[in-house]
């Protein structure tokens, strides 16, 4: 029981961080709950369909199928990522601003909170098949399964609290650093992923070139230690990066701060928002 | 241009498949929730395909930090692996879902 707790809480626990820091990133952008309810279901949804299919898709293009979907899963979070980066550039002074005068968001109409949702989903879709396919796997076994499976049920009670706790941790930053501490740790989280999304496709034997391996920290820190593992989705920490990983994480940082820069609107008299 | 890369693909596609048509076939058994054999050889400095048999009716996850390797193998199938090119020496592998049998170690020389 223990070990299938383990098993889905960790997977629980690398989707949960990112539902935790995006929640953060947004915090007082109205209509948001709504928009991570949709991401949530769509992801178990998601993750019910691909741990079906996951047969057909591991066999699709000559057996390089499930690493061209997880590189395309990745590679559309990162573009989504910095799509709300981009966004939350440019309105979340505004936000702030509304926050520290009425005290709480103000409803200016839903904004569109796609991209976070379709970021969430993918999150909960990657994770979550994952969790899907052990699950089933366990209960196949039948009888001696109820204990697994109650492990199981509370791994992701484990996860989702961890994911309360991201929350939380992240509100207790001051209103006025939020924007920037959750923007940074956005582009960081997706330049992770990008690399990994690149290995995929090394994997997959589409992205051959520059494959040779830079550098080995596994005598520093392994990979498959809790601390390993929670950089390893926060930052992308790899134990052994290939150079084309480098050179996709540092492009896809400059690529997000070029962004986010342009997106900012020029600086303007202090005049409330009343021209919009 | 998504033209071009997916008939860049394709043909990288083509190619990999043409190139182990030729190449050694490499095993991993996965029964009981054990790897069979539990070391493996490959050449070094090359990129080999190991296809990994599951046996069992349950699913399993082969995993390889040092490989940079994660795929989901579905219950009562099988997958084909890229593994390499790899320096000589060990590299441990194991299946996620039951990690406390299910280990092994691919040798590169």
């Amino acid at each position: 029981m223990l070990g299938a707790l383990l098993i889905v809480f960790r997977e629980v626990l690398e989707a949960g961080l990112i539902v935790g820091i995006v929640m953060a990133a947004t915090r007082g952008v109205p209509g948001r709950g709504r928009w991570v309810t949709i991401g949530i279901a769509g992801g178990v949804l998601g993750a019910a369909i691909v741990a079906v299919f996951a047969g057909v898709i591991s066999d699709a293009f000559e057996g390089s199928g499930q690493e061209l979907f997880n590189a395309g899963v990745l590679g559309l979070a990162v573009v989504m990522l910095m799509w709300h980066n981009a966004w939350m550039a440019r309105h979340g002074r505004e936000i702030a601003d509304e926050m520290r005068r009425v005290g709480t968001a103000v409803s200016e109409g839903t904004k569109p909170l796609t991209a976070l949702a379709v970021v969430i989903g993918l999150a909960v879709l990657r994770e979550g098949s994952e969790v899907v396919l052990f699950l089933y796997g366990i209960m196949a076994q039948g009888t001696s399964g109820s204990a697994l499976l109650a492990g199981g049920i509370l791994g992701i009670a484990a996860g989702a609290a961890f994911t309360a706790l991201t929350y939380f941790g992240l509100l207790a930053v001051p209103n006025r650093h939020i924007f920037s501490v959750t923007s940074w740790l956005i582009a960081l989280l997706a330049a992770g992923m990008a690399a990994q999304s690149v290995q995929f496709l090394n994997s997959a034997g589409l992205v051959l070139s520059l494959d040779q391996t830079v550098w080995d920290t596994s005598w520093l820190l392994s990979e498959g230690s809790i601390v390993g593992r929670l950089l390893h989705i926060l930052i992308g920490y790899t134990e052994r990066p290939t150079e084309m990983q480098l050179i996709v994480y540092v492009a896809i940082l400059v690529a997000m701060y070029v962004l986010m820069r342009i997106a900012r609107p020029a600086p303007r008299t202090p005049m409330p928002a009343a021209a919009e | 241009m998504r033209k071009a890369l997916f008939i860049i693909g394709l043909a990288g596609l083509l190619a990999v498949g043409a190139e182990s048509a030729r190449a050694q076939d490499y095993v991993l058994t996965i029964k009981d929730h054990r790897f069979t054999p539990t070391e493996l050889k490959v050449p070094a400095n090359k990129r080999v395909q190991v296809t990994v048999v599951n046996d069992d009716a349950t699913p399993e996850e082969f995993e390889s930090h040092e490989m940079k390797v994660e795929k989901v193998i579905p219950g009562k199938s099988k997958a084909t692996v890229r593994i390499g090119p790899l320096k000589p020496g060990r590299y441990p592998f194991f299946g996620e879902f039951h990690e406390a049998t299910a280990k092994g170690t691919v040798i590169a020389e």
